[in-house]
């Protein structure tokens, strides 16, 4: 086989067109785009927004804590502080950020297509995005909300005063977005890949948007029902959670749980796909274990639906149904282990190249081993007795979403943001900003395994019970301050990158899959005629791109040898 | 400043879960150790240009999936029974515990013994005596949660929950609400106090912290608010065509006229005060009024002086027996909720 990829070698036999970017100025031009490329681009913006928003109310938080008696906010504005930072880092972060602006840019190329099914729908997710962000930010302005971003019954809809329903409106509204994106991808992935892209060549990112999508379409109009219930409850007092109304304040968690529990993996199987591309591009090599890991995303898929009343073992709920649903999460986390071992074996023998998006996935490993196993302690049902509701579930689901998922995020913009933007940013830039990701995330959330043990409640404005944990309060907030400055980097470095950003070329990480065969950045169709795709997914050999390297390295040596020897002779 | 790495171990089940929880943790290192080092050393040996060779760098090997698929499977497994051994445990309170009531309310915690003793954000026990505790919220949900004993629960507004536990250590620990209820739930907390039996006893014979006379028992209150409310108008001595008598109901099997039945057990009674047509016993009518304003104190105590009639599972009736003369109790009735001038700034 040659190591000189043919398809990017092609020589272009059509006039060139102008990038995505290029295609239009006017501000209608973005606003009113059909085109995936430039919803991804509204995405990464307005997500990037409200993270900035979640991460202050993040700050706030941890600022409080530093003291036993928190002597920044008062109860009640602590109480809105979290509940802030929790709706919009689930609602308005976590939940679209990869499928909305990754999975947004990518999937289209990825298999070889246009555009999504479904442009307009596309769009119109994007306003729906924006319309219940507003509310909720209105909501927030107008007083905001102190139920937690859990909404639990009968706080939310009998006693709490606060702006529940607004927001409760808002993120009935965003869950629309989900529903159509969810619903583009599913179509677009069946129908519209192009000839040869079979299921067993489609890139294992798109496995996991496939699989993340179902979940999306079944879920999610649970809880914008059961949402939509709270609302009805709180205004026209209609007895559906409330037990002085005739309602039951348990059904509101199954049915929220219902939800959220899949929302999970809504988080976080976008990012394992993320992980598969990276582990295998920059090891080199094809991912170990295709079949598995593609089929884990849809056992995770599958089985994620019946694990919910795991946030409920000392609800109420039966002592039977506790047992069922702790056996049904120990399955359940028996995919996403087949996932760490494959990404692991995919490095084995690899031709490992250690750039920024690589340093980010092996971040990805450290943390997400650790947010895996530590749900071990939460499916167990005597452990979880004692730490439910505890800081060792807050640290436990850090280590997931923000270990995981973030982290995988930043991976993936890091890997994609030559082809998004067509310019490169500085590598060593990009490495440090990992590190300090990485030793700040678990400064930050790893005193709170301790913390939860110990028996800190979650969601306490202050602690003067139990001022003994002040201690590691303040490791942890001296570590949120590293982890907000990790943050900033990357803002600074791919800004910066927009304009002075060395140009990209069409695959500068020297990776396979089809969007490394496309104009970096795109133009507005991707591909001047459709592919055809006649190779295995992930056709690397490791062997041959050894072979390169050390073509790579001599060419560079003698390079610098005859630099040298120059500027010797010219002394 | 100090850093405690490990809460007092104060209950019974708090060693059994240290137990488990430090070999889940051991799994959870030893995990980590394996998959890190092997990334660390891959990335490191297999880096471009290592001299290794990449020869016969195979992408699938069933075997070797199904030995890492099987392997976290089986260990799960063990770890689920071990939990859920301790979790059914847990649900099921041995005969002989005392029994202790109570009440969560934004945002203080209400608690009642059986002789009639309250405290407020503070629970007085007794070392080495189970303890099954009965809890009802009067508004939103709450948790009640000991870490040094290792166990919590949700106290949930419109029914009973129970959870038991024996204090294995005299001492002071934390009592927290780990439910989100608003305002002031940070402070909606206090402190355990075990004690040795004897000073226990001598707590309770004083009537909890204060020296005073003797207080009524949670039955006598109730006995009170039974007479108060005439109850026994209807509910006599014997069955009568209105209404069933409530001597030796608590754990009866009852049928009722849906055609359905059930234990008359404390979250019975307390439908059947509060909303007597929801399970109508067979061979009466629904004739029994349904405005009844109860407290959740007040329900608690009509519950234990129907209790005090006799238990199905008990012949003998516990104290006071109807025919005794019932005493008066020392406080005056109180037309609202005994313990309102306790409530912390609403």
């Amino acid at each position: 086989m040659s190591a000189v990829d043919i398809r990017t070698e092609e020589a272009p036999r059509h006039a060139p067109q102008p990038s995505y970017l290029q295609n239009g100025h006017t501000i209608k031009s973005w606003l009113l785009t059909g085109d995936h490329k430039r919803i991804a681009i509204l995405y990464l913006i307005s997500t990037g927004f409200f993270f900035f928003l979640g991460s202050i109310a993040a700050g706030a938080i941890r600022w409080q804590l530093t003291s036993p008696r928190g002597e920044l906010m008062t109860l009640e504005v602590y109480n809105k502080m979290f509940s802030a930072h929790g709706v919009i880092m689930v609602f308005m972060f976590l939940v679209p950020t990869i499928p909305a602006v990754l999975g947004n840019f990518l999937v289209p190329i990825m298999i070889g297509a246009r555009d999504l099914a479904f442009p307009r729908l596309n769009l119109a997710s994007w306003y729906m995005y924006m319309v219940g962000g507003v509310l909720i930010l209105v909501a927030m302005a107008m007083g905001g909300v102190d139920t937690g971003w859990t909404f639990y019954t009968p706080y939310s809809s009998i006693y709490s005063s606060s702006q529940v329903s607004l927001t409760l409106v808002g993120a009935f509204i965003v869950g629309f977005s989900s529903i159509f994106t969810g619903l583009n991808f599913i179509v677009t992935i069946h129908k519209m890949r192009a000839p040869g892209m079979t299921w067993d060549r489609l890139p294992l990112y798109i496995w996991s948007h496939y699989a993340t999508s179902i979940i999306i379409i079944l879920a999610t109009p649970v809880v914008a029902i059961t949402l939509l219930c709270v609302v009805l409850e709180r205004a026209f007092r209609i007895g559906i959670f409330s037990p002085e109304l005739g309602g039951d304040p348990v059904l509101f968690q199954h049915l929220f749980w219902f939800y959220s529990h899949p929302a999970v993996y809504i988080m976080v199987l976008p990012g394992m796909g993320i992980i598969s591309e990276l582990m295998s591009a920059f090891s080199r090599k094809p991912v170990f274990g295709y079949k598995f890991i593609a089929g884990s995303s849809l056992a995770i898929a599958a089985i994620g639906f019946l694990v919910w009343g795991h946030h409920m073992f000392v609800s109420s709920q039966s002592m039977y149904q506790g047992l069922v649903f702790s056996l049904l999460s120990f399955v359940v986390a028996v995919p996403s282990a087949i996932k760490v071992f494959n990404w692991t074996a995919t490095m084995w023998k690899g031709s490992v190249r250690l750039q920024t998006p690589m340093i980010y996935a092996l971040c990805f490993m450290g943390l997400f081993v650790v947010g895996g196993l530590t749900g071990l302690y939460l499916s167990t049902l005597a452990t979880d007795v004692h730490l439910t509701a505890t800081y060792f579930v807050v640290a436990h689901f850090h280590y997931v979403m923000v270990g995981g998922t973030i982290l995988a995020y930043l991976g993936g913009l890091h890997f994609w943001w030559p082809k998004m933007t067509g310019r490169m940013y500085p590598d060593s830039w990009g490495k440090l900003s990992a590190i300090i990701i990485f030793v700040g995330f678990n400064l930050t959330f790893f005193p709170q395994f301790i913390l939860g043990f110990l028996g800190m409640p979650r969601r306490y404005a202050t602690y003067a019970l139990a001022p003994q944990f002040q201690f590691y309060h303040i490791l942890s907030t001296a570590g949120a301050t590293v982890l907000g400055i990790g943050f900033l980097i990357p803002l600074f470095y791919l800004s910066w990158s927009l304009k002075h950003g060395p140009k990209a070329g069409k695959n500068p990480w020297g990776a396979k899959g089809l969007e490394w065969t496309v104009d970096s950045p795109p133009i507005t169709t991707n591909f001047y005629e459709t592919p055809i795709v006649d190779r295995p997914v992930y056709d690397y050999d490791p062997e041959e791109e050894e072979r390169q390297f050390q073509i790579e390295l001599d060419a560079e040596r003698e390079m610098r040898e005859k630099l040298a020897a120059t500027r010797g002779g010219q002394d | 400043m100090n850093f405690p790495i490990r809460p007092e171990a104060a209950s019974n089940f708090a060693t059994e879960h240290d137990q488990l929880f430090f070999t889940i943790t051991a799994l959870t290192i030893f995990f980590t150790v394996v998959v890190l080092t092997l990334v660390v050393i891959f990335a490191a040996r297999y880096r471009a240009g290592s001299k290794y060779s990449r020869a016969n760098a195979s992408n699938h090997n069933t075997k070797l999936e199904i030995t890492w698929s099987v392997i976290p499977l089986l260990l799960g497994l063990g770890i689920f029974v071990w939990g859920a051994k301790i979790f059914v445990e847990q649900h099921t309170p041995p005969k002989e515990a005392m029994e202790l009531f109570v009440i969560g309310k934004q945002w203080m915690w209400h608690v009642q013994h059986p002789n009639g003793v309250r405290e407020n954000n503070t629970i007085h026990l007794p070392l080495g005596r189970p303890v099954r505790v009965t809890m009802i919220s009067q508004d939103v949900i709450h948790a009640l949660y000991i870490p040094e004993f290792r166990v919590q629960y949700h106290v949930v507004p419109g029914r009973y929950t129970t959870f038991w536990f024996t204090p294995t250590k005299v001492g002071k620990f934390h009592l927290f609400c780990n439910m989100y209820c608003g305002t002031q739930h940070a402070e909606m907390g206090g402190y355990v106090y075990v004690q040795e039996p004897e000073d226990f006893e001598k707590w309770l014979e004083n009537d909890g912290t204060k020296v005073a006379e003797r207080t009524p028992s949670l039955a006598e209150l109730g006995k009170a608010l039974y007479d108060r409310t005439q109850c026994g108008n209807c509910h006599g001595q014997v069955d009568n065509v209105r209404a069933p008598s409530l001597i030796g109901l608590y754990g009866r099997q009852r049928q009722f006229t849906n055609g359905m039945s059930g234990v008359a057990d404390d979250s019975y009674l307390r439908d059947s005060i509060l909303n007597p047509n929801s399970r109508v016993v067979k061979g009466y009518r629904e004739i029994m009024p349904q405005n009844y304003k109860f407290t959740e104190e007040q329900i608690l105590q009509l519950a234990a002086y129907i209790k005090s009639l006799g238990a199905a599972a008990s012949p003998n009736p516990v104290t006071p027996s109807v025919d005794a003369p019932m005493p008066t109790p020392n406080t005056p009735a109180p037309s609202g909720d005994p313990t309102s001038h306790n409530l912390p700034g609403r």
